[in-house]
């Protein structure tokens, strides 16, 4: 109770209005299952788990930081460059997880080879930069990345999660159907084929997008 | 100041790549050295793993002078040079450039439990981008006896799998076949040399015969040299 009553100034850092920049991607307002934008590399990365744990917290990196450099520098940025400015942050920040994975977290650097690059054409981060990060203060900025990161992040490693099971009988890597259900093996499964390749993944999210309205009423368009 | 102004926007479109560029650039500079010795670790634990040695990373660097006898330079069927640096540094990706009978390869000579094994490095081309790899021969230059297998980005799920050990594992006990010098990667069940073929990975089939060819090109450069042991 002590800590409920102390006051908080007019507008703190974790305020409820800051808390919904970071909770509202989370289900409301998802990049991927409600804004439907970062489809590409949620078909590109999520046939194993891992890649897309460590993509989701790569496009963290690059999206909370971004937002922070674009914020700060958003009363300098000419107005008729502003996508190409918007480009060269994502690409630097690009470059800089690619350079760090190499060097410190080489197994990992492998594992999502040319998908590191791809973070560039995500349209989560442009969209973004462009629609809050330009407008707003840089710890909002940052809180708006991060959220919108962890909302991607999630759906990612939901879709590479059935993707991995389905499709290889593992998870992390870590064969997790028995040996012996196999057909190979004299028993009746089989892994899914289909599941590894990209169409599933939209498959996948659309089942998720399914679920997700199913409960969130919100979402439902109206029918005119 | 007006920041839509023709003059500021070209400054700060100036200053804002040159800052970007120094920026990147010393990045680059700084980490290379951490990135470069990755790379010479990583392909001192790939030559060892050819011979069945499942060593991390960082214990590479200390098992290989130990498993590594020696490292010659090759050139049609010539020892052209014993310098281990030499054969070590020696960029497949140019060397497989050139036509076989001409290329400078390195051959890398271990001992393990009292057998003698030729270690060959692989380059190719796969889907995507380079495949490349090592395999081992037992000392009678024929029978292989391990391969490992590397991409720069093949799919995941389907041609990367190359690098599993499902794959690498068909390969020993292969003998090379006799008129091609190779060891065929084939469509699973449509082999023709059972003792000289590997099932490729379905769904993987452009990397497959990457790893075909890859591995026919790449022996081939060995063939006089290793036929006269």
């Amino acid at each position: 109770m002590s800590t409920e009553t102390k006051v908080k100034k007019s507008e703190g850092l974790f305020s409820k209005k800051n808390q919904k920049l970071i909770t509202d991607p989370f289900n409301d307002n998802n990049p991927i299952t409600v804004q439907v934008l970062g489809i590409c590399s949620a078909l590109a990365i999520t046939v194993k788990l891992e890649p897309a744990i460590v993509m989701s917290i790569s496009v963290m990196f690059v999206l909370g930081l971004g937002n922070v450099v674009i914020s700060l520098i958003r009363n300098l940025i000419p107005n008729r460059i502003r996508i190409i400015v918007q480009l060269v942050i994502v690409a630097a920040l690009v470059i800089i997880v690619d350079q760090v994975l190499k060097a410190f977290v080489y197994d990992v650097s492998k594992q999502l080879s040319v998908f590191v690059g791809l973070i560039i054409t995500n349209c989560i981060i442009m969209g973004r930069f462009e629609a809050f990060a330009l407008a707003n203060t840089p710890w909002k900025s940052f809180m708006d990345g991060i959220g919108n990161a962890v909302g991607y992040g999630v759906i990612l490693i939901i879709v590479a999660f059935f993707r991995e099971l389905l499709g290889s009988g593992s998870l992390m890597g870590f064969q997790v159907i028995p040996d012996s259900w196999y057909i190979a093996n004299g028993g009746f499964y089989a892994n899914n084929g289909f599941m590894l390749f990209p169409p599933m993944a939209l498959i996948v999210v659309g089942i998720i997008i399914w679920a997700q309205r199913a409960k969130n009423t919100k979402l439902i368009e109206e029918n005119n | 100041m007006n920041v839509n102004s023709n003059g500021y926007t070209y400054g700060f479109a100036t200053i804002l790549v040159v800052l970007v560029a120094v920026i990147l650039a010393s990045l680059a500079m700084g980490l290379k050295p951490f990135q470069q010795a990755n790379v010479t670790k990583e392909k001192k634990q790939n030559i060892l793993q050819s011979i069945g040695l499942d060593v991390d990373r960082d214990q590479a660097e200390t098992q290989f002078p130990e498993f590594i006898t020696g490292q010659y330079v090759i050139q049609n069927g010539k020892v052209v040079s014993e310098d281990g640096a030499a054969a070590f540094n020696i960029d497949m990706a140019k060397a497989i450039k050139v036509v076989s009978t001409e290329r400078e390869v390195p051959l890398y000579v271990a001992e393990k439990d009292g057998g003698k094994f030729y270690i060959i490095p692989l380059r190719g081309k796969g889907l995507w981008g380079p495949v490349w790899g090592f395999i081992s021969l037992e000392s009678d230059g024929k029978t292989v006896y391990g391969a490992t297998f590397g991409h720069k980005g093949e799919t995941p799920g389907l041609g990367a799998e190359i690098t599993t050990d499902a794959f690498t594992s068909q390969f020993k006990g292969k003998s090379l076949d006799d008129a091609d010098f190779t060891i065929y990667v084939v469509k699973k069940g449509k082999g023709m040399a059972p003792n000289s073929d590997v099932d490729g990975i379905s769904g993987g089939t452009i990397t497959s015969d990457g790893v075909n060819d890859m591995i026919q090109d790449c022996l081939n450069a060995y063939k006089p040299y290793l036929e006269t042991i």
